[in-house]
């Protein structure tokens, strides 16, 4: 018998073309799925880039330098708008008719009198005296000088007339508007005005919101989550409440908003607006994300250091108060940052219990009215002018570092203390 | 301030109830302590239980009803003539008692009686701060020397405080329960509310949503509409959006680095999907309304589509790209769960790698995976900044993906922002449509969860 020449099917042309395909679409699979990767890192690029792009600039603010003479007569009438705009004047000795000058008031902020005010209350002494002070410009000044706004559209189209941009390249010429730091931002409440409104009163909002839910929510879930646990034996009732508090972390933010509003509010009375409620609703928001993370730890704590402890004739309270939760604690620790960290994040739920109100003032107690960082943000995002844009994106930088830190620290405890049994 | 100064008392009188209980059980035993029953500290909390909780319950209660009784001391001893009105009137009267008594100026002239009522509250509340002030504090120190009082050798001090310790973590753990009940609870009764002014098949039949209402009978418009229909669909548009931009991208991403991706690579993308997963929804609304929105719209209108410049398109986008971590890391974890066997089985049968994700992994996986998907959408219908900040407000029933549309949540946030009076059918509507959306994302949750749990101990 003689061996035929002909080719194992495993070698004929229509294997080797399925053999391809199938290579083909291996190939075409492992693409999409980098292909998702990559655009879900395309997104968070973007996403970044266009809010840094947006608002770097806010934390620079055009200042113009005014060579201010106190007159003692001025002063007592209170009349410092006078005052500054006569500074105004002396550097434009050019401009005498009414509209000239006019145009030269509406480039200094409406804030800038009060800001003089405050260095006169500082330091009565200079009263009299002819002193060279910064104050603000007009945030269309600021933009405009921040090249926001185009010179080549037709006058009427622009926000600032040609008067006002002559005025402004002459004083930039001069080195009297300059740009610089903008501390404004860091120091002010909230304000209609976008050169005079600043983070501050929010981010003690922020802080006092958190305290309340942290204070609350922290040792009521480890206590939560020990009891479930270690304690709790395992019946119909347990079974209902861990059911419970996974559904709990399940529902939308907004509806703790509206619990808050119908109970915190509506049955007990507490006042609107204040951090006080903003942190209870927060705290009963996070409540389930401690307890749940708060479990994970316990449960990762071998059961032989219970037994050693309860072999040497410990309570089981006191087996869990001296060695499981001090061995949990990195772990519980962890999960309350990531919890405090959604909870500084969240917004819908404080909408609802009326956080969401102009406060100029910092809040400094429980009961003030105030609002946080991310209504902030988000009431900002509303106004049109495009200076609130630039500091809406600036707030939502800060939010971010704010939040990058927590959760930098969290990692970094998870590392450090991260222990393998 | 006397407020202040008793939770200081309480605070003092606790630590120094502890010391006392310490050195006394100490000093009970001549300090040969191995005759005690428990440790010193155990008699020390149990002094410094019976010092701070009963002042605490105390305190707690005192708060509870302070406001309500003395309230009602005050309408008591007002003239009949101001009493004598409906429930409302009499409800905007406490209001003006309370805003003086605070010095809140009411803006208009009020009656020298509610003057008068108002310092009539003023002086009860002093009284009444004084009084707690003064009861607390001596019951603390009652509790303080009982507790002392009754420690012996023989005292089982540790069994006690462990069973108030005990009773304390049960209560905590409760804390979970009674937020359901209360979610459930205050929605109910003012959905409840609501429902009796407008019909709950006209709400949830309807076909058309303009809750403004006249503030008079006789203006024109005067009644408002509440069909959820179109709300509804305009949550559902936006949910859709979002999960076709999100199902895809985050399936495929769990599945490369699950299946795919070498450790190294994997600890570099992880981060990227854990930051998107931590950026604030106000963050993406800003990013929605700003930089999404004029984007479709520019695209669409150089292809000669009329964009609306409030497009579900954009909003929907923009939610998906934030669910994309979600689905992806609950993917991850129903992949994970997959047997190694079932992928080795696939690979000695001469399956490629793409083969074996697509009908083995995918397959055994597949209702974790669904379960996953619906706790997606489910979180998708509860969003609320990135629609209220880059969806429209007007009720279109449309399925249009370029027009604008709201959405249920939208609604609720428009509607509760700002001052309102509380039992207007607008307001509480917001409740009608809360307990909505609270039924819908429960039951999505509770199948889902149930679902990934039973999936879970299959390959257990």
């Amino acid at each position: 018998m003689t061996v035929t020449a002909s080719k194992s099917h495993y070698q004929s042309e229509e294997f080797a073309r399925r053999l391809r395909g199938r290579y083909a679409a291996e190939r075409n699979f492992k693409i999409a799925g980098i292909a998702a990767l990559a655009l879900a890192s395309l997104m968070l690029v973007v996403l970044l880039t266009s809010i840094v792009s947006k608002g770097y600039t806010a934390f620079q603010q055009a200042q113009v330098r005014l060579e201010v003479t106190l007159d003692k007569a001025q002063v007592e009438e209170r009349n410092y708008t006078a005052i500054l705009r006569q500074a105004l004047y002396a550097q434009f000795p050019q401009i005498t008719d009414r509209t000239g000058k006019r145009t030269l008031n509406e480039l200094l902020s409406s804030g800038a009198p009060y800001e003089l005010e405050a260095l006169v209350k500082q330091n009565p002494a200079i009263v009299g005296t002819t002193q060279t002070v910064w104050v603000r410009v007009d945030d269309e000044v600021d933009q405009f000088v921040k090249g926001n706004f185009s010179r080549s559209a037709p006058e009427s189209e622009r926000r600032l007339n040609d008067a006002k941009i002559a005025a402004i390249d002459a004083m930039v010429a001069k080195g009297t508007l300059v740009q610089a730091f903008n501390t404004t931002l860091f120091s002010a409440g909230d304000s209609r005005e976008a050169e005079q409104a600043g983070i501050w009163g929010a981010i003690v909002g922020s802080m006092l919101t958190l305290t309340v839910t942290m204070l609350l929510s922290v040792p009521i879930g480890v206590a939560a989550a020990v009891y479930l646990e270690e304690f709790a034996p395992k019946n119909k009732w347990t079974d209902l409440i861990e059911v419970n508090i996974n559904n709990l972390a399940a529902v939308p933010s907004i509806i703790f908003g509206l619990l808050g509003l119908a109970v915190f509010l509506g049955f007990f009375g507490l006042p609107r607006s204040a951090p006080l409620v903003g942190g209870l609703v927060m705290a009963l928001m996070t409540l389930p994300v401690i307890i749940i993370s708060a479990r994970v730890a316990l449960k990762s704590v071998p059961p032989s250091i219970r037994e050693a402890a309860l072999g040497i004739g410990a309570s089981p309270l006191q087996t869990v108060t001296h060695h499981v939760l001090p061995l949990a604690m990195p772990g519980i620790l962890t999960g309350t940052i990531i919890g405090m960290a959604r909870a500084l994040g969240e917004t819908a739920p404080l909408l609802m219990i009326g956080m969401v109100a102009f406060i100029v003032d910092i809040p400094h107690g429980l009961t003030d009215s105030a609002t946080v960082l991310p209504v902030q943000i988000y009431m900002w995002a509303d106004s049109p002018e495009r200076a609130f844009t630039e500091r809406t994106s600036a707030a939502i930088m800060i939010l971010l570092g704010f939040l990058i830190l927590m959760n930098g620290l969290a990692v970094f405890l998870r590392k450090k203390f991260e222990r393998r049994w | 301030m006397q407020i202040t100064v008793l939770v200081l008392i309480l605070a003092l009188l606790t630590v120094s109830g502890y010391q006392m209980g310490r050195s006394r059980a100490a000093a009970s035993v001549g300090g040969r302590l191995v005759e005690l029953h428990s440790v010193p500290s155990y008699h020390g909390f149990y002094v410094a239980l019976w010092a701070g909780l009963p002042a605490l319950f105390l305190f707690a209660l005192w708060t509870a009803s302070e406001g309500w009784l003395i309230m009602r001391m005050v309408m008591s001893a007002l003239p009949d003539r101001l009493v004598a009105g409906d429930p409302q009137t009499l409800n905007l009267l406490k209001a003006d008692i309370l805003n003086i008594a605070h010095g809140i100026s009411t803006g208009r002239d009020v009656d020298p009686a509610v003057t008068a009522a108002a310092a009539h509250y003023n002086s009860l509340r002093a009284i009444s701060d004084w009084s707690l002030l003064a009861i607390g504090a001596s019951l603390a120190v009652a509790g303080l020397a009982y507790g002392r009082q009754c420690i012996s050798p023989d005292l089982r001090a540790r069994n006690r405080v462990e069973r108030v310790v005990n009773i304390g973590l049960v209560v905590c753990s409760m804390v979970a329960i009674l937020t359901t009940i209360g979610i459930v609870l205050s929605l109910l009764f003012e959905a409840m509310r609501f429902f009796s002014v407008v019909s709950p098949i006209d709400f949830l039949l309807g076909t058309h949503w303009s809750p403004q209402m006249a503030m008079r009978a006789d203006q024109v418009g005067s009644s408002g509409s509440f069909g959820v229909i179109p709300l509804f669909t305009g949550t559902l548009l936006i949910t859709a959006i979002a999960m076709i931009v999100a199902v895809p991208v985050g399936l495929m991403s769990a599945i490369y680095m699950s299946e795919y991706a070498n450790p190294n690579v994997r600890t570099w993308l992880k981060p990227i999907l854990e930051i998107l997963a931590g950026i604030p929804t106000v963050v993406y609304g800003f990013f929605a309304a700003l930089t999404m929105a004029p984007f479709v719209r520019s695209i669409g209108h150089s292809i000669g589509l009329d964009v609306s410049s409030e497009s579900a398109l954009s909003a929907g986008i923009v939610m998906g790209v934030m669910i994309i971590p979600f689905v992806s890391s609950l993917s991850d974890d129903v992949i994970n769960a997959v047997p190694q066997a079932l992928r080795d089985g696939s690979y000695g049968l001469g399956a490629t790698k793409s083969e074996t994700i697509r009908q083995v992994v995918i397959p055994a996986a597949l209702p974790g995976i669904v379960a996953a998907i619906m706790l997606a959408v489910s979180r998708a219908i509860g969003e609320t900044m990135i629609v209220t900040m880059a969806s429209g407000l007007t009720a279109n029933l449309t399925a249009n993906p370029l027009d604008a549309v709201t959405t249920v949540t939208t609604q609720i946030a428009t509607l509760l922002v700002g001052d309102q009076e509380f039992d207007s059918p607008k307001t509480l509507s917001a409740f009608g449509l809360g307990l909505v959306l609270f039924v819908v994302t429960l039951s999505l949750n509770m199948v889902a969860l149930r679902v990934v749990q039973k999936y879970r101990e299959k390959y257990d």
